[in-house]
């Protein structure tokens, strides 16, 4: 598949994701008086998502070097 | 306890220094060197995002909802997701085409109509209005709290009677002067701002700084760190129930709702746009900021919470507003420092956000609503325009921060800060359809994107803005309780009966129904002009375009768009331009006097950069003479893909149509060179027969001439020779005209019903005479019915008298035994000679109808015979729609049938 398609679509999927978790009912699971290594546990699910969200969205962005695409392109080409 | 100098004096100070970096960068870039061009200060850049709201009001709403304030920062943690491939596309589009503001976009976008302009910068003025009026309200209560710690009488009642002597007014001033020196020191093509971006930068990293420094403050040296400020706040039931969602007014529908609404903020506002969009350098950079600038917001929201709860633990009287937590912490421990360092982290938040979105507001105002007005009404034919539009900017500044004050200084006491950020996060989401489907839908149109903005801008502004008004007190109360006159369906904040939400998700589900519902609906039914559908191919095909259309047919005089761009962004840069312009594309200006397509559209989008695409294509279209746009620009946008498409199933057709056709020629060929070969066959065989015949007439006639004494029986014999020659002569030269005849379709036919039998017996009849001299029986077995065929009679007897004659020359004399036979078989008519011959050979059977393959006796090897005859009775038969073919075996003699249809 066309690489900059597969990386679309593992973005979408990691939105998707991310709106999924972050909403009704997976939030309502954490929504209770209890607290983990002494954080409410609200606090806390919400926290370590953020992080793993950012890892995710770093590790996808990241991972392949897609060929430069700069605009305008005539900067980087020296007019001969 | 803080002087009141010593906090106007490092305030100063602060903006001295914002100043400075400014300068510095734009002499850099002046230099050619881009000290912004990198992708982390491209993301501090985007944490323009983070406000006072942010800084004062993030901890305000923390301590009323709990995690109700994290919503605004994990919507745009989702978005940065999609930016990889949702901004690049943006800021891919806003670079090819020029576009200087979020209005510019859309006008651009939607057929450069200057309504769409107009219409999105009046939405994003009234809409940020509240916005700008919290970052007033933020910086002058910090101000205030800064001064009169810890006399919250003096905090509360710092309400003043005059604009002159309230401090909120000063701090808007200074924020227009900060802007206009900042923003608007001269007109540039590009229209972006690299020392702005650099100050906001800088105070993006100052602000984090000192929010840090105070949660770090308050986490850890006010309590033992987060664990144990969780573990006080778990004991008490007001701080205890923080910790669930359930505080949250409006519970999950309000929490999606805002996600949503900080999803679109952070694309969509103004100021926003202009960071993410018009001051990018590098569309590469949005690979790091897509995980950088999240990294950010999760850094300036870690200690949010510990702040709230050891505010709310430490001043559950609730005399100090949750909002001031940040700043009276610190005061209350006697950290003035610290408490000035915060003071500035929450200057640097607010400023950055009034300079941003004054300067975005400013180009909006001035390019898409008042320039397009004064090119319509007044003559600017001679004027120079570059400063007329500095001057616009500089008044749009100080205009846009008026109405922030007025907004703060009528309603904005009423609300606390989120409340009012959110109002504006509601007026910015009505952008969003129009983007997006702007950007991957072709079909969405230039009406559709009208109504929708509009019916959207006029229910947030029903719905959240007027409302406002009512619960200041400017309005009667009545209307927020029973509607408009008394009618309860129109209540703003239970539209048409609507009561199950609270009023910001309230306002925008019906905003964005309204809006996606007419975008969507009318885009469906509408038809699009030629303008609007090159602009739209040109935004969604952006990376296929780039830029370069060649729109313009008519010419340009060169002189005369330079005189055009130097009226608006000074002769200086239009030189520059220019001049950069005719080294890259090797034109000599000084020899062309005609500008052509290209230059003329460089000029255009020069132009567009300093006041709007819509504007720009006015003026340049008042000095280029002849047609707009040219056909062939048109077909090479709109319809490149179909047209492609098109051309390559053409391509296929004719393809499949030549294969077929060379086939065919081939088989022709093939034909003809077969054709070739038996006539030149043919030909040499004709010639050889003929002469045979011709050189022993020649020299028995020689024989008789050179010899008048011969015998007279002698004489006789040879003479006879001759005549039998002669005659041998004359009939192949019959047949092979008959033959050529029958070949060439040139013969003449007539068809009649006739009876086969009468035939058969007429030609064993008229061949009787060669039976008797050979004395061959001859046997008739036909029937004594007559037979009907549809036929040619003649040619029939030719047909039949050949085989008989043949079977009587091949038949050995007195033993020989011819059988004739007619009958049916399978339907057809048969007619069957069958002789008691030598027989023919496999190999020669098929031969034998060919032209001129005569049988080789198997007796004494002599063909016997001109060649012709069976061919001529093949193509008779053939002409009849039958079959003619021949059985035998060596030595048991041949039959020759031939078969007619029934």
């Amino acid at each position: 598949m066309n690489p900059v398609r597969k990386k679309i679509q593992r973005l979408l999927v990691l939105f998707a994701f991310g709106v999924l978790a972050l909403n009704y009912p997976l939030l309502a699971l954490f929504s209770k008086t209890a607290f983990g290594f002494g954080i409410p546990l609200l606090y806390l699910y919400l926290f370590v998502f953020w992080v793993i969200f950012i890892i995710f969205i770093a590790f996808v962005a990241e991972r392949k070097k897609m060929p430069k695409t700069s605009y305008p392109l005539t900067y980087n080409r020296k007019a001969d | 306890m803080l002087q009141e100098w010593v906090i106007l004096l490092v305030s100063l100070c602060y903006l001295g220094t914002l100043f400075a970096i400014a300068y510095y960068a734009d002499w850099k870039s002046d230099l050619g060197e881009s000290v912004i061009s990198n992708p982390y200060i491209y993301t501090l850049s985007i944490a323009v995002y983070c406000t006072a709201w942010t800084f004062y009001g993030s901890v305000g709403r923390a301590a009323e909802t709990g995690v109700g304030f994290m919503p605004i920062y994990l919507g745009p943690t989702l978005m940065a997701a999609l930016w990889w491939f949702l901004l690049r596309k943006i800021i891919r589009i806003a670079k090819v085409y020029r576009i200087t503001s979020i209005a510019d976009f859309l006008a651009s976008r939607y057929g450069k109509s200057s309504l769409i302009g107009g219409l999105v910068t009046i939405i994003a003025v009234v809409g940020i209005m509240p916005y700008i009026s919290l970052q007033l309200k933020a910086v002058s209560t910090s101000y205030y709290v800064m001064v009169h710690y810890p006399d919250f009488e003096m905090i509360q009642e710092h309400r003043v009677t005059s604009i002159w002597n309230d401090n909120a007014f000063s701090v808007a001033m200074i924020m227009a002067a900060f802007s206009i020196l900042f923003g608007t020191r001269h007109i540039d093509a590009t229209e972006r701002h690299e020392g702005m971006v650099a100050a906001i930068a800088f105070e993006s990293v100052v602000k984090l700084l000192a929010f840090s420094a105070a949660g770090i403050f308050i986490t850890f040296i006010m309590f033992d760190g987060p664990v144990d400020l969780f573990d006080w706040a778990g004991r008490y039931q007001e701080t205890a129930r923080l910790m669930k969602l359930e505080v949250l007014p409006g519970g999950y529908t309000n929490w999606f709702t805002l996600t949503f609404l900080s999803m679109m903020a952070i694309m969509f506002l103004p100021r926003q746009f202009q960071v993410l969009v018009v001051e990018n350098v590098n569309e590469e950079h949005v690979r790091k900021a897509a995980w950088l600038f999240p990294l950010y917001l999760l850094a300036i929201n870690i200690f949010v919470l510990p702040i709230a709860f050891a505010g709310m633990l430490l001043f559950p009287e609730g005399h100090v507003a949750p909002d001031i937590f940040v700043l009276a912490l610190p005061l209350t421990e006697g950290q003035d420092i610290l408490a000035l360092f915060v003071y500035l982290g929450g200057l640097s938040a607010a400023t950055g956000m009034v300079i941003v979105a004054t300067i975005a507001l400013s180009t909006m105002l001035c390019n898409d609503l008042v320039m397009p007005i004064l090119l319509r009404v007044l003559s600017i034919q001679q004027v120079d325009l570059s400063r007329v539009l500095l001057f616009i900017r500089r008044c749009s500044i100080i205009f846009v921060l008026l109405l922030g004050y007025f907004y703060y200084r009528f309603i904005g006491e009423s609300y606390t800060l989120v409340s009012m950020g959110l109002v504006s996060f509601a007026a910015a989401a009505q952008f969003g359809p129009a983007i997006i489907f702007g950007v991957f839908w072709k079909d969405a149109s230039r009406r559709a994107a009208i109504s929708g903005l509009s019916a959207g801008f006029l229910i947030w502004f029903y719905t959240l803005l007027l409302p406002s008004f009512a619960r200041s007190g400017w309005i009667p109360i009545s209307f927020l309780k029973h509607g408009p006159f008394g009618i309860e369906l129109l209540k703003p904040y239970q539209l048409f009966g609507l009561n199950m939400f609270d009023p910001i998700t309230h306002s925008v589900f019906w905003s964005m129904f309204a809006n996606i519902g007419l975008l969507v609906g009318i885009s469906l039914f509408d038809r699009q002009n030629t303008m609007d559908r090159i602009q739209a191919s040109l935004f969604i095909d952006v990376y296929r375009h780039s830029g370069d259309t060649h729109l313009w047919k008519g010419k340009a005089m060169i002189t005369e768009l330079k005189d055009l761009l130097a009226r608006f962004i000074g002769p200086q840069q239009t030189d520059r331009a220019f001049a950069r312009y005719s080294s890259t594309h090797h034109i000599d200006f000084s020899k062309d006097m005609q500008a052509d397509a290209e230059l003329v559209e460089f000029a255009e989008r020069l132009l567009s950069g300093a006041i709007g695409a819509a504007s720009a294509r006015v003026m340049v279209s008042s000095i280029v003479e002849g047609e707009e746009i040219s056909p062939e620009g048109i077909m090479k946008i709109i319809d490149e893909t179909s047209q492609v498409l098109e051309y390559s199933h053409q391509l296929e057709e004719k393809s499949l149509e030549l294969e077929a056709a060379t086939k065919e020629l081939q088989e022709a060929n093939r034909r003809l060179k077969e054709l070739d070969r038996l006539k030149d066959e043919f030909v040499s065989t004709v010639s050889h027969e003929l002469r045979t015949p011709l050189t022993s007439v020649r020299a028995f006639s020689e024989i008789l001439h050179d010899n008048e004494d011969m015998g007279k029986d002698e004489r006789h014999k040879y003479l006879d020779i001759m005549v039998k020659e002669t005659e041998r002569l004359t009939r192949l030269i019959n047949e092979v005209l008959d033959l050529a005849k029958i070949e060439s379709g040139r013969a003449d036919w007539f068809m009649e019903n006739i009876d086969l039998t009468e035939v058969i017996k007429e030609a064993v009849a008229s061949t009787s005479q060669l039976f008797r001299e050979k004395a061959i029986t001859i046997v008739e077995m036909t029937p004594t019915f007559p037979i009907r065929v549809f036929a040619d009679r003649d040619r029939l007897m030719q047909v039949a008298i050949n085989l008989l004659s043949n079977a009587a020359k091949f038949s050995p004399s007195e033993k020989g035994t011819v059988t004739v036979r007619v009958y049916y078989k399978k339907r057809e008519i048969r007619v069957e000679v069958a002789d008691n011959g030598p027989g023919i050979y496999p190999e020669e059977q098929k031969k034998i109808f060919e032209k001129f393959k005569q049988i080789t006796d198997l007796r004494n090897g002599k063909p016997k015979g001109t060649g012709l005859g069976l061919t001529i009775c093949r193509r008779i038969i053939e002409y009849h729609n039958g079959r003619i073919w021949v059985e035998s075996e060596p030595g048991k003699g041949s039959k020759f049938i031939f078969s007619l249809p029934d």
